[in-house]
């Protein structure tokens, strides 16, 4: 039988798979998700200095690092939402490591988002992936390429007086992909898995609705997007091990196959 | 706003910060007392309401040790004035020559005084009992009609004028933030550094700010090292007066669902937010205490912008209160710190403020600019202590006569 590992391993020494990082760097400026002031809100990243080879510290460097559960590039287990308290193995200590490694189908819609703050990803838009690359395979990432990520600080958070005004699927989509298609889950470039204004769709937040109801995960404030294949690509996502989380920062690593064996 | 603030000769060296002559007896403190809140008060005799200066600790009168600082007539007149023109104490020296006078007040004592330009002998004064830039009481004597304290260079000694001075308010989305930029303005500060924090989320009346003459934005959250390490870096040596307006109200009692999530916030920001201030900032200003020159002044004052609840705990504010309790306490220990660089630390408690947070606290409410005004005139006048707003002001009187019926009210839910 033929070595899978010893082959990666030749493959990625040659270049012939390549490593792409889909993580945005965890900084203290960062957006995070904003809700109305009567909520908990989350805490910032926050990176403070112990010591760097000075008096409080003198042949060492290290920070205290805080930060809560969704902030930066993070993962949503399905116990964050209350639709997917019940499932078993819901949050990241107990999620099965197997769905750490899956493959990702990719939807460009970073000229539809460019033009359109609150683009909505629609079932069209999925017929139409399908149409080109064949069937959204059952237990792969759908990843929504929207080219977000180029954006900085207020015109990534997008905040007018009625909330936030960002790209995502719209309820009929993302209800399809999890229970006619079985994916994985669902990774977006923006701050939530769910548009800005997803709080006013039927369901609200349709995407952690559906996506975490059914023991689906959540990829948010991914980048690099557009370095994937539409099809095609591997996605690493280990999440945090915390007690009972119910997500956390994280690398997100995708393999893909080189430019010239792609050709 | 002032012309352009003459630029530094970087080949000079900063002049270190020297103090007046500082030592006072414990007694005398009754007087620092009163100029720190800007209340003209001297010793008087319980037993016979004598008059005397300066604090004594028995009546020369009656010999009664029943001394008090009580309320006192503030006018006077001229007998002699004169100038020191070589003094032997090196603050003095450095600053002469310096006016004094000897005033005959219209209460009884005579009295050496700090004097203003303009009076002559046998002309009336108007007596202010200030702080010197040792912190100590000391009186100074005006023109009785107020007279123009722009020309008095020992008052502007111990005042902290905004005028050519750059200042940084440290959060622009305080209620007093925009108001206190204009009257700043309003008042010729050389310039004004306004803090952002969170700049991602959308700062509604930007335009206001922007309109505001030689206001720049600078990013600044005091609940992050990097941030206000960075601004430090940047313009520490640039800001003459601070007024830390940062805070982060959310109301709710102990058992709230998210108490200590909120409270953690709020202490990042107000307590935690002041320590990070105090060590990026406080040596910077510290150490320029006597910087500057004609038209350039040098660093002079700290302003916290913090809550009566401070003193006296609202149980509907828990975490708010406990957060405003822990930057007082801090705000003693970095007005010693400041202290050695003649920088004076004012406190300001405000009552609730006019704005979506304290929605159901009682009228009268605290304005931005009523805030504002009380902040910029505390510094005109050189004060330590300022209490805003009715409701503030009548805390404070019922604490200093009975604090457990402050305490037993505001269990009850009365201001």
């Amino acid at each position: 039988m033929t070595d899978v590992l010893a082959m990666m391993n030749s493959a990625l020494a040659s270049g012939a798979v390549r490593v792409v990082d889909l993580t945005h760097t965890l900084t203290e400026d960062f957006p995070t998700i904003v809700l109305p002031p009567e909520f908990g809100p989350s805490a910032p990243v926050r990176i403070e200095q112990i010591s760097r080879y000075d008096a409080a510290g003198p042949s060492w460097y290290w920070n205290n690092l805080s930060f809560g559960e969704h902030t930066g590039t993070h993962f949503d287990a399905p116990a964050h939402w209350f639709t997917g308290r019940d499932c078993p193995r819901g949050t990241v200590d107990t999620m099965p490591v197997e769905h750490m490694i899956a493959p990702a189908c990719v939807i460009d819609c970073a000229a539809e988002s460019t033009t359109d703050d609150d683009f909505l990803l629609t079932r069209a838009t999925l017929n139409a992936w399908e149409a080109a690359h064949g069937t959204i395979p059952a237990g792969s990432w759908v990843l929504m390429r929207t080219d977000w990520s180029q954006r900085k600080g207020a015109a990534f958070a997008n905040l007018r007086a009625d909330g936030a005004h960002t790209p995502g699927p719209d309820a009929e989509a993302i209800r399809w992909l999890v229970h006619e298609r079985g994916i994985l889950g669902f990774g977006t470039e923006t701050i939530g898995t769910d548009a800005g204004q997803g709080g006013h769709f039927d369901p609200p937040y349709p995407a952690h609705h559906y996506l975490h109801g059914a023991g689906r995960y959540g990829l948010q404030c991914l980048t690099n997007l557009h370095e994937l294949p539409p099809k095609g690509a591997l996605v690493m996502a280990a999440p945090l091990k915390v007690h009972e989380g119910s997500g956390s920062p994280l690398r997100v690593l995708a393999l893909v196959t080189g430019e010239e064996e792609r050709t | 706003m002032t012309q352009e603030r003459p630029r530094k000769n970087p080949l000079h060296r900063t002049r270190q910060p020297l103090l007046p002559p500082g030592g006072r007896s414990r007694k005398a403190h009754l007087l620092t007392a009163a100029a720190a809140e800007g209340r003209f008060a001297l010793p008087r005799c319980g037993a016979c309401g004598t008059y005397s200066w300066p604090m004594v600790e028995a009546c020369p009168d009656c010999l009664s040790a029943d001394i008090t600082a009580a309320e006192a007539p503030s006018g006077a007149v001229l007998l002699s004035q004169t100038s020191a023109e070589v003094p032997a104490d090196p603050y003095f020296r450095e600053r002469a020559p310096w006016r004094v006078g000897l005033v005959q007040m219209d209460c009884g004592p005579v009295a050496l005084v700090h004097l203003h330009p303009e009076p002559q002998a046998g002309e009336r004064l108007r007596l202010t009992l200030m702080l010197d830039r040792a912190g100590q009481g000391v009186l100074h004597a005006g023109p009785e009609n107020g007279g123009d304290m722009s020309t008095d260079k020992q008052w502007q000694e111990m005042t902290a004028d905004p005028r050519g001075r750059r200042v940084l308010i440290t959060d622009a989305r305080h209620v007093a933030a925009l108001p206190l930029a204009r009257k700043l303005a309003a008042e010729g500060a050389a310039g004004i550094f306004m803090g952002l924090p969170e700049s991602w989320k959308p700062l509604e009346n930007r335009a206001a700010f922007e309109a505001v003459q030689g206001l720049r934005f600078v990013p600044l959250d005091l609940a992050s090292d990097r941030s206000v390490e960075d601004l430090a870096r940047a313009i520490g040596g640039k800001v003459e007066i601070l007024i830390n307006t940062a805070d982060h109200p959310r109301p709710g009692g102990l058992m709230a669902p998210a108490a200590v999530t909120h409270t953690r916030a709020c202490m990042e920001t107000v307590a935690f937010g002041l320590m990070r201030l105090a060590r990026s900032f406080g040596p910077a200003l510290a150490g320029r205490g006597a910087d500057g020159g004609e038209g350039a002044p040098g660093a002079v004052a700290w302003v916290n912008v913090l809550s009566v609840f401070a003193r006296a705990t609202s149980p509907e504010m828990a975490g708010y209160a406990a957060a405003h309790t822990a930057a007082l306490s801090l705000s003693h220990s970095l007005r010693a710190q400041l202290g050695g660089g003649g920088v004076r630390l004012m406190t300001v408690l405000t009552g609730p403020t006019e704005d979506d947070w304290f929605q159901l606290a009682p009228q009268p409410k605290v304005t931005g600019k009523a805030l504002a005004d009380a902040v910029v005139g505390g510094l005109m006048k050189g004060l330590e202590e300022v209490v805003v707003g009715d409701v503030a002001r009548d805390l404070m009187a019922r604490l200093a006569e009975n604090p457990k019926a402050v305490e037993r009210d505001l269990a009850a839910g009365r201001l």
